[in-house]
Parts: structure tokens; sequence; C-alpha cells
């Protein structure tokens, strides 16, 4: 049994009456790629946050690498962040700076490389999500949905994190731009030797990168398991939404 | 029946008095936290040059044309009110005074506030509505550090240097109408500026402008922070910064006016 590298006990989270989070369960093991899957709404967005110290959560427990992050001090916090590293769903880049800065952001800020040094780092990571060296220097406003995607992810690898999360990684791109992606996302945890936490509800994109998949309904996670399982599974929530049925179980609040 | 109506009415008080209370427990909390990170490292120089120069610079077009006007305009007033008993004299001490105690001030962090705190509400309720600042954490960066501390810096700094320059523009604004068109002697002009001219006027000018960049520095950065929901919120957010931040510039005015003068 290798170690968990993330584990949430009991997490809840609620804006005012709204209960988002109502007691999440979770493990993860070092270096395995666990896909939060859900429908809109859920609370995926939200148990990624409180993982990262953005949202605190109201009770329950996140531990990383054994170390309890609900409520700790800041100096902890933010050795934390220096561990993980994001992608977000929109790309969220820094639109005041070029895409090499975006990229090479923490290695300058926190890891004090040198600007010309950080560049070419910058440069040879955009190579590695397929991009051409001339988009260094362009505005990321400039590029398309997809080259903002590659950017952020380039970013989020940069600083070589040992946990990375993916927000929804291929929402708003192509089938085939999606299965870059994913390639991509792959291709750069594994070879980091990085745990990967992804939430979506792309299952083409989820049983690609998935070891593990959980599945979270009504801010519990109701069903894990791996692909496999999930095809052969009885479970009719997991049912109803791999085959994206609209009668079942889930009720769509509209 | 009458509790019924003494409860609704109750409930129609409380509700907004609780947002209200909870609303100025958040902000307190803003500028507990800015301000803290305003005096702990690290330090972003660079952000704090770029920052200057927009607030500072790059306003200068702005005060200068409203400060010039502001003072042609007192000039003729006064012209126009004391042409019986001796404007010439009264002229130069008038715009003196009314320029560098009120209106520089006031028409300096007024026009800031709508060029610059509706700037920065825009762009870190952009910034925050795009996740990029949720990514500035992520990447181990403090936001208060890397947003707002430079902006607040830079508020209260670069303020009090342009109530100065529209001091000077003001005062040479109504040199220019009493000279040019009243027809006044312009060396007797600079003389009765000279003499009438205290170490006060030049004081409140200074603290109104601190207190004025502050002011617009932190409304806009709280709007801009507090935005939530897209385009529409991040309208909303820079809508907020600028009614906020002029009203409150023109509280302050009246209670800074209120501290130097009535001793």
């Amino acid at each position: 049994m290798s170690e968990n590298k993330i584990e949430i006990k009991n997490l809840h989270k609620a804006f005012g009456k709204k209960v988002v989070l109502d007691g999440i369960d979770l493990e993860i093991k070092k270096g395995e790629s666990l896909v939060v899957i859900g429908g809109s709404g859920t609370g995926k967005s939200v148990l990624i946050k409180c993982i990262q110290g953005i949202l605190v959560p109201d009770s329950g427990s996140i531990k990383v690498d054994g170390q309890e992050i609900v409520n700790a001090n800041e100096e902890i916090r933010d050795a934390m962040h220096g561990k993980m590293g994001m992608l977000f769903q929109g790309g969220a880049l820094f639109d005041s700076l070029t895409v090499w800065e975006n990229v090479a952001f923490g290695l300058i800020e926190n890891k004090r490389m040198p600007r010309k040094e950080a560049k070419m780092e910058a440069v040879r990571l955009l190579r590695q999500v397929g991009l051409t060296p001339d988009v260094a220097d362009l505005s990321p406003s400039e590029l398309s949905g997809g080259m903002q995607k590659r950017v952020s992810l380039a970013r989020a690898i940069a600083t070589r994190p040992e946990i990375i999360f993916f927000d929804e990684p291929t929402t708003g791109l192509d089938p085939i731009m999606s299965d870059v992606i994913n390639d991509l996302i792959i291709e750069s945890a594994k070879g980091l030797g990085a745990t990967a936490l992804t939430i979506t509800h792309d299952m083409a994109s989820a049983r690609k990168i998935a070891d593990k998949i959980a599945m979270l309904y009504k801010g519990k996670i109701i069903w894990q398991g791996t692909v496999k399982e999930m095809d052969n599974t009885e479970n009719p929530y997991v049912r109803q939404f791999i085959n994206g049925c609209s009668q079942g179980p889930i009720k769509v609040e509209i | 029946m009458a509790k019924n109506i003494v409860e609704n009415f109750l409930r129609k008080l409380g509700k907004p008095l609780v947002v209200f209370i909870q609303r100025l427990g958040e902000l307190s909390l803003f500028i507990a936290k800015a301000v803290y990170n305003c005096v702990t490292p690290p330090f972003y120089i660079k952000l704090l040059g770029r920052q200057f120069l927009d607030i500072g610079f790059y306003s200068l077009p702005v005060v200068a044309l409203t400060t010039i006007f502001a003072g042609m305009v007192i000039a003729l007033q006064t012209y126009s009110g004391f042409s019986s008993y001796g404007a010439e004299s009264a002229i130069a001490s008038v715009v003196l005074i009314s320029v560098t105690r009120e209106l520089a001030p006031v028409f300096c962090g007024l026009m800031v506030a709508g060029r610059i705190g509706a700037a920065m509400a825009a762009e870190i309720g952009t910034m925050k509505v795009t996740e990029q600042i949720d990514a500035l954490v992520t990447l181990s960066t403090n936001p208060f550090k890397y947003l707002f501390t430079p902006r607040l810096l830079a508020g209260i700094f670069v303020l009090p240097l342009l109530v100065m320059i529209g001091d000077i523009i003001g005062i040479f604004g109504g040199f220019l109408v009493s000279v040019y068109q009243l027809g006044f002697n312009p060396a007797n002009y600079i003389t009765n500026t000279i003499n009438e001219l205290q170490a006060i006027d030049i004081n409140i000018g200074l603290t109104k402008g601190a207190v004025f960049g502050f002011i617009i520095a932190l409304m806009g950065c709280y709007n801009g922070y507090k935005s939530r929901g897209g385009a529409q919120g991040v309208g909303e957010a820079t809508t907020n910064a600028v009614v906020a931040s002029s009203i409150l510039i023109l509280i302050f005015n009246y209670i800074i006016t209120g501290m130097f003068f009535t001793k």
C-alpha cells in the first residue's frame, strides 16, 4: 500500500443556507490520478478550492502529506501552495503579462530564478505542451482557447508541483483538442510523478486520465472505483450519469 | 395582528441593518489585512513603480485641466463679487485659499477617483471573476501584496504630489485671468500670493491628498475584490468604487477641514 498524498475526512462547507459539501471523505494516493465526476453545481470546484486553501471549510479535516491544512497558519499554507499547481477552467492567465511571463510566474516570483533563465525554461515548457517559441512574447488574449489551456498547463507544471489540480480541463474545447489536452495532462502528470485531482463532467476525458473515479452528488462522494468498475457498476446514480440520461434517480434542479 | 405588524417592521429594518454591519465588518477586516501587508515584506517594487506612473503621471493632464479652470473661475467670480472693494488684492488671496485648501484636493480626488478608482475596480474585478486572483494564490503569491499593496501605497504617496501640482496650476489659472483678462499688475498678484501663503495651506492639501488617495485605492481594490458573477458584477463593482470613493472624499474633505480650522 502506498501512502496517501491527500486525505479528506468529513468535510463540510455551506454558503449561507446552501449546503455544498456535506461530509466528504476522500483519499488520494501518491502518484495516483483521481477524477471526480458530478453534475454542474454539485460542489466539485468548491472541493478543489478547499484543498487549496482558497476557501475555508466549515468543518472537517484535509491532510496533505499528513499535514493538516484546515486552519493552518500562513507558513504551512505557503509551503502547501509550493507543492501544488492548478489548471483553471478558464485558463486564468494573467492578461497584464505576456505568455512566457505567465508560464514563468512561479519561477520568477517564488523560486527567484533570473528572468533570462526563466524565459528559457518557459520556452522549453511551451514546447513541451506543443506550442512554438514565437507565442512566448504574445499576450494571452491573442491566443485561441486551446492554446490558452496549453499555456495554463505549462504554468501549472512549471514549478514541478507534487500535486496538480485540473478544473474541467476540456470544457469549451472541441473533441480533438480535448483529447490532445488529455494526453498532455497524462504526460505531464506522469512525467513529474505528480498526484492529480481532476474535476470534470466530460466522461471521455475522465475515462482517459483516471486511475480512479469518484462521483460527487449532493455534497457527498456516493461512489468510487476504477474505470472498469464504473462500467460494471449497478449504482443507478453512476449509471445515469455516465450514460447521460435525463431519467433516473438524479433529478435536474431547474 | 399588531404584533405581526411590529414584527414585520423590525424584520424589514433588521435585514439591511445586519447587511450593513456585515459589510462594515468585511471592509474593516479588508483594511486591517491590506495595511498589515503594506508594512511587511516581500515588496513588489516594480509594481509599485507602475502604479506611481499610472496614478500619478498619467493623471497629470486631467488634474492640470480641472485645477487651472477652477483657479480661473474663482478669479473671475471674486472679481465680480469684490470689484467694489479693491478686487486686486482680494483675488490673489481668495484664489490661493480656495484652491490650496479645497478645490485642488477635491478636484484631484474626484478626477483620480473617476480615472483610477474605476480602472482598479474593473481590473481587479475581472481578475476575480476569471479566477486570476485564485491563480495568484495557487502560485504562492499573496494577492494582497501583489495587487493591493502597490495600489494603496501609490495612492497614499502620489495624490499629495498631484495636489501640490494642482495648487500651483490653480493659482496660475487665477494669475492668468487677473493679469490678461482683468488687466491687473502681475507683480502685485505674485507678491500678494506669497504674502498670503501659510504653511497650513500646503499641509491641508497634503493631508487631504493622502487620505483621498487611500480612499480611492481602497474602494477600487475592495469593490473589485468583492465582485461576483461576470461582466455585470464587474460593472457594478466599478460603479460602486467611483460612487463610494466620491462620496467619501467629500465627507472626509469636510472632516479634515474641520480638524484643521476649528480649534
